[in-house]
């Protein structure tokens, strides 16, 4: 009994924030302000010379983020080789 | 994994470099057309999944040189964060390289244009660096994986390499 009260308050709590936000979410296909998209749409070509503008963000105004996605695949590659290594733990 | 037929391994031959090439060409041409560094690392590891399933793990675990692709995974990240390291002056991952003339450093026409390969600075030095990366990486946990099955099926399908 104590468990489905404790569910039904989480229940209600999860549902609400959904449900809050939600609602304030912007129209579809009406994205609203977007400065730093018309900055880059506008800007990128002249300033980074690429052609690619997703290429441009993805490699240099958001480069830091790319740095983790290598780190990602980095640390992905050992863990496989620890966790198919050979031999026991000794 | 035993090889598959003469069939396979003949399309194999014929169309596994033209996949090597067109992944060479997506990291290559990241600043140009979509795709990028990873997305090509992606291609030309598939490369190595085709080997593999076309001739079996007895010519592929030969062929295939882990230490190399290990270099490769390395080689790759530290060229990344180098060249980021590089544009410290002004700030990290800055673009030291781009309208300068020089390596990558033409610049384009604005507007709509049929593409300049010698351009962008450090956004195609980056995804050549990426793009070694990927190929390296994607590979080994095919070149991993593919070991500890076989590991697996040789301890008579009872797992006694691990836990003991």
């Amino acid at each position: 009994m104590k468990r489905q009260v404790l569910f039904l308050v989480a229940l209600i709590i999860v549902v609400g924030t959904l449900w809050g936000g939600l609602s304030r979410i912007h129209q579809f296909g009406d994205p609203g302000a977007a400065p730093m998209d018309d900055y880059y749409l506008h800007n990128a070509q002249a300033e980074r010379s690429a052609n690619n503008i997703v290429t441009s963000i993805v490699f240099d105004y958001r480069g830091f983020d790319t740095l983790g996605e290598a780190a990602v695949l980095f640390t992905a590659v050992c863990s496989v080789l620890v966790v198919f290594r050979k031999g026991g733990h000794n | 994994m035993y090889s598959l037929s003469v069939i396979v391994r003949t399309i194999c031959d014929v169309f596994a470099w033209f996949l090597a090439v067109f992944g060479v060409y997506v990291i290559i041409h990241g600043h140009l057309t979509p795709g990028g560094g990873f997305q090509g690392g992606a291609v030309v590891a598939t490369l190595f999944a085709f080997l593999l399933v076309a001739y079996g793990g007895k010519k592929f675990i030969p062929f295939y040189k882990s230490s190399l692709f290990s270099w490769f995974e390395t080689v790759g990240l530290l060229l990344f964060i180098g060249t980021g390291l590089v544009g410290l002056g002004t700030t990290f991952f800055y673009n030291f390289l781009a309208g300068q003339g020089g390596l990558f450093g033409s610049t384009v026409p604005i507007g709509p244009n049929s593409g300049v390969l010698n351009s962008s600075g450090t956004i195609a030095l980056m995804n050549m660096a990426v793009g070694v990366e990927v190929i390296g990486g994607l590979s080994l946990i095919l070149y991993y994986m593919f070991k500890g099955i076989r590991l697996y099926e040789e301890s008579g399908s009872e797992e006694t390499g691990h836990d003991r």
